[in-house]
């Protein structure tokens, strides 16, 4: 039987033309785009193309305002810790969510121990922010604030752009984690009024180990690493040219195909939640059904835990996420369920089920078979559920 | 401190987090499963730290020798493996004998665990040990209010703690790891 990947928030394979893009600049040698003579101009011009591809994907006026990482949580440590430093002279406050992910946690919790004060606003029960608490969280000590796009556990899409208005009008740097975001929905830096953007190349099918990092023009930042005069000055290091070149084919690729995609993954979401009480009850859908990605839905199995979920949905050959405390390293249950107000019990149970455009129903029927039968085997050794 | 650093980096490669085959086996087909409904002693225990449960029913016959055993437990791959475990080295045993039955004899007999689920076999004998208590007050005509019963359970014997950021052993009340320098205000 093969196997079905219904964990793509964790990993997408290659595109077969970017993995073709990839294979023809290894076979080409490129030479280093920082050398001045012809073989130096001409890995420069493969790495301003993907810098245009890219910067066309999320309408950055100015393919300079692109920067280069080595993935998603480079740039969110770039952004944040880069503007914090580079501003602490304006103010030492940052304004941002209990839902974030980790990269922006963590380095928000790092410059906190710093001496940066940090106000981390509540999420309601669908998991959005309010952006009339951003405007009251905003004091004159802030000089940043950072919200996520959409939320990597629930896929639930936040009200970037109202918060954007709120952060021109206060003249407040405002950075959004949009990794899971970018190049699977319409991101656009002039709607969304953002100053910084953080996305990685692998959620739209590029390789791993690349990202970019969105720096509207004039914005106060440092690098992240000193070194060269590489990335505009931005990021030292010679670039991952590889990487980038396919990153680019996979941001042109998703340009052209991004509405089709959508639609393809959407109606496999109307489908996976419209089929789902067909097989199991007692679950809470955790994904704000109005404003949230279409490939990703988080749900709750009420009486058993995800892990356990998870091993014995792996024995069938189906890759799903868990959220539960016991399929972390550190044991706790996810901020983002409990953010959510989920009780921790409810929050054991969690799936993250993610697919793409080229799922199919059939796949989503096998899933929906497989995970019928593991909730029945899991709960009829439960005690949670013989008590209810 | 480069020596330090190596050894810390071995123990992780060796101690992976996936399950060991014995763990599947028992993950994968549990022995004694469900509720004794006459049982001579009921024990339940709860792990706040990750959220799992589980209950154990004895039935003792007049040898005072465990002649039936079954679980129930909400938990993950390990906590399922370990009651799965624990029931088969409890089964048959006399009270005596299986009132001995440590949380180490419960991994070592698993062939070990992931160190970050070390705790989950707490939880085992635990459930144990209170079902054996709970059979011996019914014999002795003791009655418990149900919150006596249900022990809670906490840092414990056996246990230790982890840097949730290295994974590296930590004093239960370190307020920031050593090796990597973060702050652990948040329990750990």
């Amino acid at each position: 039987m093969g196997f079905i990947n219904l964990d793509r928030i964790s990993f997408n394979p290659l595109l077969p033309e970017v993995k073709q893009v990839m294979i023809d600049a290894i076979n080409s040698d490129l030479h280093n785009p920082s050398s001045q003579h012809k073989a130096g101009e001409q890995a420069a011009e493969k790495l301003a193309d993907a810098r245009q591809q890219v910067a066309n994907l999320v309408n950055a006026g100015n393919a300079k305002e692109i920067v280069f990482t080595s993935g998603g949580t480079e740039s969110v440590n770039h952004a944040i810790k880069g503007t914090a430093m580079a501003n602490r002279e304006k103010g030492s406050h940052i304004v941002t969510t209990n839902i974030e992910h980790n990269a922006v946690l963590r380095s928000i919790k790092r410059l906190s121990n710093q001496g940066f004060k940090v106000t981390s606003l509540p999420v309601d029960a669908a998991g959005r922010v309010d952006p009339a608490a951003v405007e009251d969280a905003i004091t004159d000590e802030t000089i940043l604030v950072s919200v996520m796009h959409s939320n990597n556990e629930t896929g639930t899409i936040q009200p970037i752009a109202e918060i954007g208005e709120v952060t021109r009008r206060k003249k407040v740097l405002f950075h959004c984690d949009a990794v899971d975001s970018v190049g699977v929905v319409p991101v656009d830096v002039e709607k969304l009024n953002v100053d910084l953007l953080s996305f990685a190349s692998n959620p739209f099918s590029g390789p791993t180990g690349v990202g970019g990092l969105y720096i509207r023009r004039g914005t106060r930042i440092f690098p992240l690493l000193d070194g060269g005069v590489q990335e505009n000055n931005k990021r030292g290091g010679t670039e991952n040219l590889v990487g980038i070149i396919g990153m680019g084919k996979a941001a042109e690729l998703a340009v052209q195909h991004m509405e089709e995609r959508i639609g393809q993954m959407q109606a496999l979401k109307d489908y996976l939640a419209e089929q789902l009480p067909e097989y199991i009850d007692e679950y809470i859908v955790n994904t704000d059904p109005a404003h949230s990605l279409p490939n990703l839905l988080n749900i709750s199995l009420k009486y058993i835990e995800g892990e356990s979920v998870m091993l014995m949905l792996d024995e069938e050959n189906l890759a799903v996420a868990t959220k539960s405390a016991c399929a972390t390293g550190s044991l706790r249950a996810s901020h983002v369920l409990l953010s959510l107000g989920l009780s921790h019990a409810d929050a054991q149970g969690t799936l993250v089920v993610s697919w793409g455009s080229d799922h199919t129903r059939a796949d989503i029927d096998k899933f929906l078979a497989s995970l019928a039968g593991v909730v029945n085997t899991l709960r009829s050794m439960s005690p949670l559920y013989q008590k209810a | 401190m480069f020596e330090k650093h190596n050894q810390t980096n071995d123990e992780r490669v060796e101690e992976s987090a996936m399950y060991n085959q014995v763990v599947m086996d028992h993950f994968k087909n549990p022995r004694n499963v469900g509720v004794i409904e006459d049982a001579d002693g009921v024990g339940e225990v709860g792990n706040p730290l990750c959220g799992d449960m589980m209950t154990i029913y004895l039935k003792v016959d007049e040898d005072e020798k465990i002649s039936d055993i079954k679980f129930q437990t909400f938990g993950c791959g390990s906590a399922i493996a370990v009651s799965s475990m624990l029931t088969e080295l409890a089964k048959g045993k006399k009270i005596a004998e299986a009132r001995e039955i440590t949380n180490k004899d419960v991994a070592e007999a698993l062939e070990g665990l992931p160190k970050n689920k070390l705790h989950c076999s707490n939880l085992g004998a635990d459930a144990l040990h209170m079902a054996i208590q709970n059979y011996e007050d019914k014999k002795a005509g003791v009655t418990r209010e149900p919150e006596e019963r249900q022990e809670k359970h906490e840092h414990g014997e056996g246990e230790t703690c982890y840097c949730p950021y290295c994974d590296v052993e930590i004093s239960e009340t370190a307020e920031f790891c050593e090796a990597c320098q973060r702050d652990l205000t948040e329990e750990h």
